[in-house]
């Protein structure tokens, strides 16, 4: 592709994840792109499926419905082979606002959190936060601590492990 | 670099499978605290918080002193690890999730710059 020689410089495409407070995580990077790509991608369901479950993560998305307005729904259905059951993931948006704005609950417990993803363009380059608000510190601990506790035991220790290498 | 011996990953991973002992570390992040302060605090009898806390302590997630008759109970440095572990784990996934949507968007950009051409002429 002739645009392969803008791609974005190192330290654009950092992404950065912090936990903002007890109840609040947030994750953050700028895409150059202006916002009305990066918003296409990200609720355009043939779009969103092909970037939201990363290869490493060794899920499989089964489906993914999304109705990307105030007030829709979205069900996403993954498998993972230490799980004998397909995993749903579901909830409501609360605000779409195109360009700029998505809201959207995670109601497959009633500890989820709420996330709002914002897009700020700004000269044509595309600032993304991604914002997790739980209901409890517990709810966020419980999140964080998911990867190591859906998992069998070997699995966790050898991500602990790749991790600890890196 | 391997930080953690296979012993001690087993002692972290069967300490942090619990949510009340996840609990009193998040407590514990906050403020040290007595174990009468953290059975009162998850409603617990101190006998049950003394089993989570030496839990916790076998694998280095705690510490505790005692003085007098108060046992205070810190985080251990196993616990600053794990936390810190935890987010690098989130960010390993976030980080891919959008390179991924990177990828997306440069594609959808050239189209659109593509087309834009197209039309001018």
């Amino acid at each position: 592709m002739p645009e392969g020689k803008e791609s974005s410089p190192a330290a654009m495409n950092r992404t950065a994840v912090e936990r903002k407070s007890d109840r609040e995580l947030v994750v953050t990077r700028t895409f150059n792109a202006p916002a009305h790509i990066v918003f296409e991608a990200w609720s355009k369901p043939e779009l969103f499926k092909r970037w939201w479950v990363p290869k490493s993560a060794g899920m499989l998305l089964l489906s993914c419905d999304m109705d990307v307005r105030t007030g829709g729904a979205y069900r996403l259905v993954f498998s993972h082979p230490a799980f004998d059951q397909p995993m749903a993931f579901f909830g409501t948006y609360r605000e779409v606002t195109p360009h700029k704005r998505i809201v959207w609950t995670n109601e497959e417990s009633d500890q989820g959190a709420v996330t709002t993803v914002t897009f700020e363009d700004n000269a044509g380059k595309t600032l993304v936060t991604f914002h997790e608000l739980y209901p409890t510190t517990a709810a966020l601990e419980e999140a964080l601590a998911g990867s190591a506790e859906g998992l069998p035991e070997q699995f966790a220790q050898l991500d602990e492990l790749l991790a600890g290498k890196s | 670099m391997v930080q953690y011996n296979e012993t001690g990953l087993d002692a972290s991973f069967a300490a942090l499978s619990d949510a009340t002992r996840r609990g009193v570390l998040q407590q514990l992040a906050l403020a040290d605290a007595s174990i009468t302060d953290l059975a009162g605090k998850f409603h617990m009898t101190l006998t049950g918080m003394k089993k989570h806390v030496a839990v916790l302590e076998r694998a280095a997630l705690v510490t505790t002193e005692k003085a007098g008759r108060v046992r205070t109970c810190r985080l251990g440095v196993r616990a600053l690890e794990e936390e810190a572990a935890w987010i690098e784990r989130h960010r390993q996934l976030w980080s891919a999730r959008f390179d991924a949507l990177d990828e997306i968007v440069e594609h959808l950009k050239s189209k659109e710059k593509a087309d834009a051409r197209r039309k001018r002429k």
